[in-house]
């Protein structure tokens, strides 16, 4: 395996909630506002040149983490560093040249994109928002990103309406692709688009990942395209990761049973073989009221004592891969069960 | 064995502002008694519009032409009011967006109770008794309580088997799922898939089930059509078909889906985008995107070949298709 240990990027303990506004009665009453526990203690290295894959169903937190990363969020605990340096802490130039460096794309290539400038206009102003070259080089600037995620030089001057979803796509990324990041972060970049149109994008995206030497966190609850994909995967539940490793690693030998639950529901591309596990019981609790012990307890088909008054922690059996799991520590029975 | 469903010839056209537009053209398939078949394409290749066809659930604006036989009747000739007798009755249908096909205003009890009153002649406590019934069948405890909620009290996977529930409780005999689990997280989409498959078994069902999603198709499906702009472009066997690509449109879409050990590749794509149904280009509608494609698939339309018994496609070049082999079959 390729060395790539130099740390970009990294998530410190990083907790989020979204607190709802307090009703009359809570205020009356003096009961605390509730809130949803989107992020609950998410730690991780991102190691520069690598693809990190980030998946979960839907309300586990992943896209939350992406725009923490970005710090279109701030975190409530918790800190995200880059080189070393608490984002938080970055103000004016130093902010900028933070924002310059990551990148965000996202999901939904409808509204991402402003209706009424022209893709010149979308690409232009990102350039002058982080003054990266003299107004002069701006239109030989725009050109190259065009040609770097292969659309056609008249695209400059059409409007969002008038391309395909795929097409409004490669717009976001040569948007994220003109202040020249290091790290680029897409949320869920392709599940808006047709299958065919899918692996356009992600063909695109492995071939400007070679050319530019980038970073990627690739959010995504689309197993298959992730594994595809990633170096590394970290598997979200309920605002927590609950296992982090090499990718095929985590795919054949997953060490958390939530893991190993998704890979048993997503559908095989291979009609002969054809899921005979029972269905895991059962839905994501409610992110305002978490179970206390481990997050997973009200599904897992494993869970004993402990599991309903420990939160088990993020641990290394060994140091590429980490699961939080009580069960790591018996020598994982559900190993077992694995068809290999 | 004779077919449970028959659909031949079946066209749609709808009529716009800028003339007609044909969004399903010329589709013929049949489903066995007992059988899941797979309707497969991208968004805007007119499988919804061919399952809302079959029972002429669609607006005013739509023409429907051709035949779907159904117990030796013809649904799309039939009037207005026998129909209803089949609709939500023999043949019922379960919807992509479990909560706006549900009544927001409605118990689920009272939802269900409207069809058991429309196609059964139980009486009021007969009633109440099958609607439990029916909420466990679908694997909602707790019935006597959850009959009493509103669509809002149940999270989507929920919804998706009330709805379900409401279509199982005129016994039907073919079910007819457009993209049932598409809005469902993946565990939820497993837990609805194996619920219709179980279903399927007890009550000796035929399903026609439509997705986007090979993976479902290959998990779910017995057999499959593939559909592109309008039309069946390749049918057969779920296996066979996996096995054998004979149209270049499958083999593109089989080779755009990511699998195991493939890692960070480059994907099988296909180039361009699915045409607008109101610029369908001439000849193969597929051949601006299709890379064997030669001068007479710009000239004109390929019919349906047989591969073999269980097996067809409709493309000039199945030969070389066939030879640049399937990208899932080497596994």
């Amino acid at each position: 395996m390729m060395e790539r240990r130099e740390i970009l990027l990294s998530a410190e303990n990083v907790s989020k909630n979204f607190a709802f506004p307090r009703s009359l009665t809570q205020r009356l009453t003096g009961k605390p506002a509730v809130a949803v526990h989107a992020l609950n203690g998410v730690s991780f290295d991102l190691h520069r040149g690598e693809t990190l894959g980030i998946v979960g169903e839907s309300g586990c937190g992943k896209s939350t983490l992406a725009r923490c990363l970005v710090r279109l969020h701030d975190c409530d605990e918790g800190r995200i560093m880059f080189e070393g340096r608490d984002v938080a802490a970055l103000k004016g130039t130093e902010r900028r040249q933070f924002n310059a460096r990551v990148q965000m794309i996202f999901q939904d290539p409808y509204s991402s994109l402003n209706p009424r400038m022209r893709v010149r206009q979308i690409l232009a102003e990102a350039l002058g928002v982080h003054k990266m070259k003299p107004k002069a080089q701006i239109p030989a600037r725009i050109a190259e990103l065009l040609d770097l995620v292969r659309l056609p030089a008249d695209a400059a001057d059409k409007y969002p309406h008038e391309f395909s979803g795929g097409q409004r796509q490669r717009i976001g990324i040569a948007r994220a692709l003109a202040v020249e990041p290091e790290v680029l972060v897409a949320d869920e970049l392709v599940s808006a688009l047709d299958v065919s149109v899918q692996a356009q994008v992600v063909n695109l995206l492995l071939q400007l990942q070679e050319q530019l030497h980038l970073t990627v966190v690739f959010v995504a609850h689309d197993l298959r395209l992730v594994r595809h994909i990633s170096h590394r995967v970290a598997v979200m539940y309920l605002g927590k990761i609950v296992e982090l490793g090499q990718t095929e690693a985590l795919f054949t030998a997953p060490r958390h049973p939530y893991t190993k639950v998704l890979l048993d529901a997503a559908p095989e591309l291979d009609p002969a073989r054809r899921s005979k596990t029972v269905a895991v019981k059962g839905e994501l609790p409610s992110p305002v009221n978490l179970p206390t012990g481990c997050l997973f307890n009200t599904r897992c088909p494993h869970a004993f004592n402990r599991c309903f008054t420990d939160r088990p922690v993020l641990t290394a059996r060994d140091p590429d891969h980490l699961a939080a799991c009580h069960l790591t520590d018996f020598g994982l029975p559900f190993q077992n069960e694995l068809t290999a | 064995m004779t077919p449970a469903l028959e659909v031949s010839h079946l066209t749609t056209q709808f009529t716009s502002g800028s003339g007609k537009v044909t969004a399903v053209d010329d589709v013929s398939f049949a489903v066995m008694p007992g059988q899941v078949l797979g309707l497969v394409g991208e968004s805007g290749s007119g499988k919804s519009v061919t399952l809302r066809s079959l029972l002429r659930l669609l607006p005013r604006t739509a023409q429907i032409e051709g035949r779907v036989i159904w117990q030796g009747q013809d649904l799309i000739g039939m009037s207005e009011k026998q129909l209803r007798s089949v609709r939500g009755g023999d043949i019922s249908m379960i919807f992509q967006e479990p909560m706006t096909a549900l009544n927001p205003v409605l118990p689920v009890w009272l939802q269900i109770d409207e069809n058991l009153r429309t196609h059964t002649s139980l009486s009021a406590s007969e009633r109440v008794a099958r609607a439990r019934e029916l909420m466990d069948l679908v694997g909602i405890s707790d019935a006597p309580r959850r009959l009493l909620q509103y669509p809002h009290q149940f999270s989507g996977g929920m919804r998706q088997r009330v709805m379900i529930a409401i279509a199982l409780a005129s016994n039907p005999k073919l079910l007819l799922a457009d993209e049932p689990t598409t809005a469902l997280d993946v565990t939820i989409q497993d837990q609805i898939l194996k619920l219709i498959l179980s279903l399927r078994d007890k009550l000796a069902m035929s399903v026609v089930l439509v997705t986007h999603d090979l993976g479902v198709v290959a998990t779910t499906c017995d057999h499959m059509a593939v559909m592109y702009a309008g039309r069946i472009v390749e049918t057969g066997a779920v296996s066979s078909v996996f096995a054998q690509p004979s149209h270049a449109y499958t083999r593109g879409l089989l080779g755009s889906v990511p699998r195991a050990g493939t890692q960070r590749s480059q994907l099988l794509s296909i180039e361009g985008t699915p045409p607008s149904l109101s610029a369908i280009p001439k000849g193969c509608s597929f051949h601006p995107r299709c890379e064997f494609a030669t001068d007479i698939c710009r000239r004109s339309t390929p019919a349906m070949l047989p591969q073999s018994a269980t097996h067809a496609a409709a493309c000039f070049h199945s030969d070389r298709v066939i030879a640049a082999g399937s990208p899932v079959g080497a596994q």
